[in-house]
């Protein structure tokens, strides 16, 4: 990869209620439209008015993985956001904020302080308008013209009249010059590439992931993070022929989800850890009645309702636990929104193949960023493969659901076909579905049908790319991680370079089936060994060593909410090359 | 009518009969118990409206009134606990043209599966639901049920039950329901034809079923339902007036009504208001892939 040579983070703080998303998308569509990479992190509360909401837009002309470490421009819609951040902001950065309700904090080296006479600049009393006239100095500052921003205002206004759109002009277009006229803008003027980007949520990935594998019925109860997969099948449901429902609650989700599925359809629901822990019975029953179905988990601060807005890795044994007694499964964590994309598809595949649920974990990190991607990059036809599935009638034929297959698998007809009349039980069955548990439990059919069960799941690991070390293979450190880790271990791994530490990366995204052999190797043949994860208990090393018996050398482990920036795994990556450390936590103020 | 599958329109195919929907499998309930009388009258009903039993989906929960779909010759699924009706509904929505009939017991569909019955009720989903109500927990050896009386002494409430019973009839009505009938499963005649008015009906039908449990209640048997039980057309009852239907429901004495209390239509279905299920036939038979004018507008939206 080129090295960056345009890297630039702005920063917009608030409280809920001040408008900080419209300014947000405003400036994220100027920037993927001239082809300039994005990703985006939202700090916030569970709440609609008040708190502080500090969103982070960071803007490359190369492709960036995280929000990075530092601020080269922040935006202060209140007081509170000077008041915190203001310390952070190093030489060469810029503070905007509204001169006439903001106090400036103590001047800082270097740091631009831009106060915006609002209420002389708009003649207006409305109070969203202030983040208007800040979009025009953003842009100014950064050498973009006017048009530019004048056409994305009437985009974005038109709805509400020509008279919202010229107030809106207008203001911006006094916030620009003033910004132009009396200060000096940013170092590097925005730069533009051919090729227009897409922007998306990780929610929405999962969302279309869902779509291109021919999803045909969502269904889902509201919950943060994982609402977003909802809003996005709810908007495009009707064009594409899915079924939405918004349904009374997660345990009604699960079984109305499993019940789609076993009339043939495709068929998921998406939630959070909460949620997650009403459906597991249903994932079970999933299990038994062989019907494939997929489920996701966004993680977000766990236990109970926990920290809603804020992200986290620590249902991955709530997942592995999911349900009573023994069952086969499948548990992924995509490393990316592009990568949730791509697994949606793949996973369902599975699912079908192997008829037992799926169980996906994203997190508030990947599901509630929003990234630049390029069109060209989405594969909207995956294929689809439905495994062993009788979708069309026949003469009767003695079918039996759950035969007792040399491989497992047993052909699974659909609900409503001539000839394949059958029943499916949650209890435990013979190959006809005759209950075992009523009369006499038959110790011989209890085992022959959990051996069919668990036997149909011996070639699974060859349908799942085993996970491959990133990296020189003689690196000082082998960085071990899984899921959303993905991308700040790499931009990490670019910052340890640069400060002469080689290191590599190890990230798992299967979980079940797990690729116990070729992680025990990269494991064994690593100098030293540190795991990278976003909970307090080391709940993906714990599995790691349930499954290979290995052990680390060094643990990184975050658990305040917030995801990890990049600088968070440098420090520790020098503590555990400098000093006997266990556990290192990083410090979230920990900044460029 | 329910079903989507046109009787007068396919090849003449063989009159069935009762028996045609006998599973293989022996029912192990109690010998006396009241479902063999509610397996016996869905089993005419279908018979009597001509379905094949391939076009019939029986789903259960859990209890003895949920062993149900393995006696009944047709698609099936014994799901979860309480769950059933959110399972049937997700069933549907895949593939409207199923007949879909829920066999419950009063645990199952109104205690653990309470939720569900609100909200079915109220989406006005096209399920039968066939609710075996014998006022008391019979597989778990006998405990207090969402509509056992009060007084009533179980293994769970030795000193009496201090609770008082859910009336089905007035939940369903009040939460939307559009067929809401009561049956007795002494009186087979009656209740088969409940359940073919209720299959036939466009819409949620409940009918709550006197399915007395033999072994463990000895409150509510065949002696109590047989001295009481009056039919509603006996008496002159207006299915279209639900304030009658809820008084009619609420009376429990010396008299207590079966029959058709409620019932409205024209209400349109939750699969009726489904605008993705306006034309293209069940979703679970669609083709599956995104046309390329649907992945336009969906990219068009992110750009």
């Amino acid at each position: 990869m080129s090295p960056r040579k345009f890297d630039f983070v702005l920063t917009i703080g608030g409280e809920a209620g001040q408008g900080i998303a419209t300014p947000g998308d405003i400036l994220a569509k100027i920037f993927i439209r001239r082809g300039l990479h994005l990703s985006t992190y939202n700090a916030y509360q569970s709440l609609i008015r008040g708190g502080h909401i500090f969103l982070f837009m960071r803007v490359s002309d190369q492709k960036v993985y995280t929000h990075g470490d530092k601020m080269d421009m922040m935006l202060c819609l209140n007081q509170d956001t000077m008041d915190r951040h203001l310390e952070r902001m190093l030489p060469g950065s810029t503070v905007i904020y509204n001169a006439d309700t903001i106090e400036p904090g103590p001047e800082r080296d270097g740091v631009q302080m831009i106060g915006l006479p609002i209420s002389d600049l708009t003649q207006s009393r409305n109070k969203l308008i202030q983040n208007t006239v800040a979009i025009g100095a953003v842009l100014a500052m950064l050498d973009v013209e006017f048009s530019i921003l004048e056409s994305s205002l009437t985009e974005r206004f038109q709805k509400y009249g020509d008279e919202v759109v010229e107030e809106n002009v207008r203001v911006a277009k006094a916030g620009y010059d003033y910004a132009n006229e009396k200060f000096e803008p940013y170092s590097q003027p925005l730069p533009a590439t051919s090729k227009p980007l897409a922007f998306w949520s990780g929610n929405d990935a999962i969302a279309m992931g869902g779509a291109s594998a021919g999803v045909k019925f969502y269904s889902a109860y509201p919950m943060s993070p994982a609402t977003g997969v909802l809003h996005w099948m709810a908007m495009n449901a009707r064009d594409l022929g899915i079924m939405v429902r918004q349904v009374e609650d997660e345990i009604g989700v699960a079984n109305m989800t499993i019940g789609a599925a076993h009339a043939g359809a495709r068929a998921m629901c998406a939630t959070s850890g909460g949620g997650f822990a009403l459906m597991t019975e249903a994932i079970g029953a999933a299990g038994i009645m062989e019907i494939p179905t997929v489920f996701i988990d966004v993680q977000r601060g766990g236990p109970s309702t926990g920290l809603p807005t804020k992200t986290e890795q620590a249902d991955l044994w709530q997942a592995l636990g999911a349900s009573q007694g023994d069952f086969e499964k499948l548990i992924v964590a995509p490393v990316s929104a592009i990568d949730a994309f791509n697994t949606i598809p793949e996973i369902f595949n599975l699912v079908d193949k192997y008829q037992c649920p799926g169980m996906v974990l994203s997190d508030l990190l990947i599901s509630e960023g929003h990234y630049s991607v390029d069109p060209d990059d989405l594969d909207m036809h995956p294929v689809i493969d439905r495994g062993a599935l009788i979708t069309e009638p026949a003469e009767a034929n003695g079918y039996k659901r759950y035969e007792d297959t040399p491989s497992g698998i047993s052909p699974r007809a659909i609900a409503g076909l001539e000839g394949y009349v059958h029943v499916v039980a949650t209890d435990e069955h013979d190959e006809d579905s005759t209950l075992i548990s009523d009369e006499f439990t038959d110790p011989l059919i209890r085992r022959k049908m959990v051996e069919k069960r668990h036997r149909k799941m011996s070639t699974v690991l060859d349908d799942v790319p085993a996970p491959v070390l990133e990296g020189p293979k003689d690196a000082d450190v082998t960085l071990i991680g899984w899921g959303s880790t993905y991308g700040v271990i790499h931009e990490a791994i670019e910052i340890l370079v640069e400060r002469g530490i080689t290191a590599n990366h190890l990230s798992v995204k299967w979980i079940i089936p797990f690729h116990t052999e070729a992680i025990t190797e990269i494991v064994n043949s690593a100098r030293k060994t540190i795991v990278v994860e976003n909970n307090h208990s080391g709940q993906f090393y714990r599995y790691m060593r349930s499954e290979t018996g290995l052990s680390v050398d060094g643990h990184i482990r975050k658990y305040d909410g917030e995801p990890f920036a990049p600088l968070h795994i440098v420090e520790g990556v020098i503590e555990h090359l400098g000093t006997e450390t266990d556990v290192y936590v990083p410090d979230e103020a920990l900044r460029a | 009518m329910a079903t989507t599958v046109d009787v007068a329109e396919r090849d003449p195919l063989p009159q069935l009969t009762a028996k045609d929907y006998k599973s293989d499998i022996t029912p192990d309930w109690c010998p006396g118990c009241g479902d063999f009388g509610v397996l016996n009258s869905l089993q005419r009903a279908c018979a009597e409206l001509g379905l094949r039993p391939h076009e019939i989906v029986t789903v259960s929960g859990i209890g003895c009134a949920s062993n149900f779909p393995g006696y009944f010759n047709a698609y099936g699924m014994h799901t979860l606990h309480g769950r059933a009706l959110a399972v049937a509904t997700g069933l549907k929505m895949a593939n409207h043209e199923l007949n879909v009939i829920v066999t419950t017991g009063d645990g199952d569909g109104y205690g653990i599966g309470g939720n569900h019955f609100t909200h079915t009720a109220r989406k006005n989903v096209d399920l039968t639901y066939l609710v075996m109500n014998n006022q008391i927990y019979g597989l778990t050896t006998g405990q207090v049920s969402p509509t056992s009386r009060e007084g009533m002494k179980t293994k769970s409430t030795p000193f009496g039950n201090v609770e008082t019973p859910l009336n089905p009839l007035t939940s369903a009505i009040m939460n939307g329901a559009t067929y809401v009938a009561r049956g007795y499963s002494g009186d087979v005649r009656q209740l088969a034809q409940l359940v073919k008015g209720a299959i036939e009906h466009r819409g949620f039908s409940l009918i709550d079923i006197f399915s007395p449990c033999v072994t463990y209640n000895k409150d509510n048997d065949h002696p109590f339902f047989k001295q009481r039980v009056k039919k509603l057309e006996d008496d002159g009852h207006d299915e279209s007036d639900w304030k009658a239907a809820c008084e009619r429901a609420m009376e429990w004495g010396d008299t207590i009504y079966t029959g058709l209390f409620y019932q409205k239509t024209g209400v349109p279905t939750l699969d009726d208001r489904e605008p993705v299920l306006k034309k293209g036939g069940p979703l679970a038979t669609r083709k599956t892939g995104l046309s390329e004018d649907q992945v336009k507008k969906i990219i068009g939206r992110m750009m």
